[in-house]
């Protein structure tokens, strides 16, 4: 098994380009007209979880994202996701 | 590999690729006709396989109508009662890719008649589980109704797509565990390689995402030198991108390299 610094140096770049290109993220859509978007909200709930101390913060960042409403319904009215669970959810 | 050029089946052939298997899935649009699903099942169990044979693989499939093409029963249960003609082909090893999409009963009631084909002739059933925010939910629904099946026998069942929120439950659960691996968008090969470090190679195993969308038929491989990266050893590596598929799969009388 790798070291900490062995894995960063063979990842850190690629989190850094990551995480400012999340910056960037943030910025642009601030910087674009329109309403608020449930899926923005639900990204900027997210990020706080990155600070959590624990081994599990992708997983946490997983369920933040995740349809929790207990109801199934009969049929759908759409095929696709969009990555964040609607508000009526 | 329906979805895929001539030029992927080189590029696996030159990755040392012996064999794959295709699930039924969704061709990027809704069929309009169960003769859509016809022709479909007639492309992986005769075209598809005589096109990776050119290239020195073994083709293998699994039939099923999809779930996103699944919840109008109606029309399902008239594709599904098309399958048991195919299911004797020499290269069609079980019953899937069957599953959720948008966690609904309809698609709930299709995936259990799935499951209940493949119990009445003891196939294996590769199972999808739902994508980005519905993968949690429907990963939950999919193991309670696999639950109320006593007979099925745990170990010839692989439930794809898992991601960190899922995988435990799965393997928990007594299930294989298969983590599907895209450029973008769901798991990728480092997080892969994570949850092979957390959660050991046990009924796990890693497969490529070769859909509609942005897929990569080699991202297995990909993954494989990112475990090298990583200091997995050789015998890890070969462990999980070889000798669990294999052990998984040959439990089908038909799989064989």
């Amino acid at each position: 098994m790798p070291s900490k610094q062995e894995l960063l140096d063979l990842q850190f770049i690629d989190a850094r380009h990551m995480l400012i290109n999340l910056a960037a993220f943030l910025d642009r859509i601030d910087r674009h007209p329109g309403p608020d978007d449930y899926r923005f909200t639900a990204l900027k709930n997210a990020i706080p979880i990155l600070l959590e101390q624990g081994p599990d913060r992708a997983k946490a960042i997983l369920e933040s994202f995740s349809d929790q409403h207990p109801n199934i319904d009969t049929s759908a009215p759409f095929q696709g996701a969009s990555g964040a669970a609607r508000p009526e959810n | 590999m329906v979805s895929r050029t001539t030029d992927d089946y080189e590029k696996l052939a030159l990755a040392g690729c012996e064999a794959l298997c295709e699930p039924a899935f969704w061709a990027g649009f809704d069929r309009s006709s169960t003769d859509g699903f016809f022709d479909y099942f007639r492309q992986l169990t005769e075209y598809e396989p005589k096109r990776a044979a050119k290239f020195g693989i073994k083709h293998f499939s699994w039939l099923c109508i999809n779930p996103k093409e699944a919840d109008d029963p109606g029309f399902a249960r008239e594709v599904m009662s098309l399958i048991p003609q195919f299911l004797d082909r020499p290269t069609v090893l079980g019953i899937g890719e069957i599953g959720l999409n948008k966690n609904t009963r309809n698609e709930l009631a299709i995936f259990e008649e799935h499951v209940q084909l493949a119990l009445d002739r003891d196939l294996p059933i590769l199972i999808h589980t739902p994508h980005l925010e519905d993968k949690l939910k429907g990963t939950r629904l999919i193991l309670e109704s696999l639950a109320s099946f006593s007979k099925l026998d745990r170990g010839k069942v692989i439930i794809d797509h898992v991601e960190e929120h899922t995988i435990a439950q799965v393997l928990d659960s007594g299930y294989w565990a298969g983590m599907t691996l895209y450029p973008e968008s769901k798991c990728t090969p480092n997080r892969a390689i994570d949850m092979l470090e957390i959660y050991g190679t046990e009924r796990l195993w890693m497969n490529s995402a070769c859909d509609w969308g942005h897929s990569d038929p080699l991202s297995v491989p990909r993954c494989a030198l990112e475990m090298k990266r990583r200091q997995h050893t050789a015998e890890q590596i070969e462990r999980v991108i070889y000798q669990n598929p294999l052990e998984f799969l040959s439990q089908s009388p038909k799989f064989s390299l």
